[in-house]
């Protein structure tokens, strides 16, 4: 199995990458971490004419505060997020989800955003971004725009990315200090896609023992992630009791229409949502609570 | 199809090789440097036997493009002995029957060398994770685990042992 023949380009400034989108579009694919890319030359299920490889693009690995958002540039790889401190800080969920992500190798080289464009339903880093909330930030020659998560996933690995563009920068919401949060995934082997995550959010409300807002999503159940403010709404400004937390979780399925394909039949996915949605909650309430009596 | 030039430093030497752009960087290993100790399994970044150091970090080279390692470092197996001396880790595998057919062996090698350095005192559940993403058909992980834990010890030792 070896790549078919490309062009191969590899642009040292954003301008020119941007140039040479315009300019080949939907015939260019855009190579940053290459680990989804990659496999998929050397099978040939993709004919790219033209590859752009943005690795030598510059300042587009940082990982940075920007007001309300943590920002991850378009070449920031998994395992420098999983290692940011800042992540760890102001997004701590997001180290924790890219512990799940692949395996240890896969992780030094692919990127944080290549795995957001890339829009695989059962990834984890497109279910965090859309449970916290944020934007991509998307150039071409045309000029720039954002997008919010809810808008960018259109379906399997097809999103709102018009074939010009580049994202270059994704922002992720910051969840109030204080707050918890959990993600839970079932997976046949560590490191594989998994047929069901689920990721939570709870801010606290400390003085009246009460639970101030929640966030939950879900991965794996369809063709992009869904996240649940309806079913997760008794929660907020309720004492999060084990069966209240249970009645919702087990209240999901009838938000989701996930697939029966030959890695797991729809019922089990369904059984795994409700399953993983309750671990969930119950871990992000636990977290909000530790912190309240650790005064963080 | 054209060619371009690139300059790589390969187990410490600086090596120049004229390659395709579609190339993989094992093929490049393997076909135009004699370096077929890195081996090809699955060519599609699941089985790790293919698995490099670029800069230090363990990479998939079947997922990498030669031309992207232009002015970079890469480490092979062939790189991990010193001056013909196995390696902690490579002893590690010789003393605890960490391989049977071999070949998987090389990507073992070189994930559990950057674990090491990581982490010198991996639990055998962190053992375990880091090696997750490297497939062995013939041991059952057993022995390349008790491996990984003896060449833990022996660094452990050797560090010991410095003035």
């Amino acid at each position: 199995m070896k790549p078919p023949a490309f062009e191969y380009y590899c642009p040292e400034t954003l301008d020119e990458a941007l140039g040479l989108l315009a300019q080949y579009g939907a015939e260019a694919k855009v190579l940053a971490g290459g680990q989804s890319l990659m496999p998929m030359l050397n099978m040939r299920l993709s004919h790219p004419g033209v590859v752009i490889d943005i690795n030598r693009l510059p300042d587009l690995n940082r990982v940075t505060v920007e007001g309300t958002s943590l920002q991850v540039g378009a070449l920031v790889r998994h395992a420098e997020l999983e290692h940011s401190a800042l992540a760890a800080t102001h997004c701590p969920i997001l180290p924790a989800a890219e512990r799940l992500v692949a395996h240890l190798a896969i992780r030094q080289r692919g990127t944080v955003v290549g795995s957001l464009v890339h829009a695989d339903p059962a990834a984890e880093l497109p279910l965090v971004w859309l449970t916290l909330g944020g934007e991509l930030e998307v150039r071409s020659t045309r000029g720039s725009r954002t997008i919010a998560p809810e808008a960018f996933y259109l379906g399997y690995f097809m999103t709102d990315l018009a074939p010009d563009e580049l994202a270059v920068a994704v922002r992720f919401e910051r969840p109030a200090a204080g707050h918890g949060w959990a993600i839970e995934e079932f997976a046949r082997r560590s490191g594989d896609f998994a047929l069901c995550a689920a990721a939570a959010v709870v801010e606290w409300d400390a003085a009246r023992g009460v639970v101030q807002g929640v966030r939950l999503g879900l991965g794996g159940v369809g063709g992009a992630p869904v996240r649940l403010d309806q079913a997760v709404a008794p929660l907020v400004g309720a004492v999060p009791e084990a069966e209240l937390v249970r009645e919702v979780a087990r209240g999901v399925g009838q938000y989701l229409d996930p697939p029966d394909d030959l890695h797991a039949s729809r019922a089990f996915r369904l059984h795994l949502a409700e399953v993983l949605s309750e671990r969930a909650l119950r871990a992000a309430v636990r977290r909000a609570q530790a912190k309240e009596v650790q005064g963080a | 199809m054209t060619t371009r030039q690139i300059r790589l430093t390969v187990n410490g030497q600086e090596r120049t090789v004229e390659v395709e752009p579609r190339w993989l960087l094992a093929d490049v290993l393997r076909e135009r440097l004699g370096l077929t100790g890195t081996h090809l399994g699955c060519e599609h970044g699941v089985c790790g036997a293919c698995t490099v150091l670029l800069d230090g970090r363990p990479v998939r080279s079947c997922l990498l493009l030669a031309v992207q390692a232009d002015g970079h470092a890469v480490t092979t197996v062939e790189g991990l002995a010193q001056d013909g001396a196995l390696s902690p880790v490579q002893e590690g595998f010789r003393q605890e029957h960490g391989l049977q057919c071999g070949f998987c062996t090389p990507g073992f090698l070189i994930t559990a060398t950057y674990l090491l350095e990581q982490n010198p005192q991996p639990t055998r559940e962190e053992i375990r994770e880091a090696l997750s993403g490297n497939l062995c058909r013939c041991t059952g992980y057993q022995n390349i685990v008790n491996a990984v834990e003896w060449a833990a010890r022996k660094l452990a030792e050797q560090n010991s042992a410095k003035p």
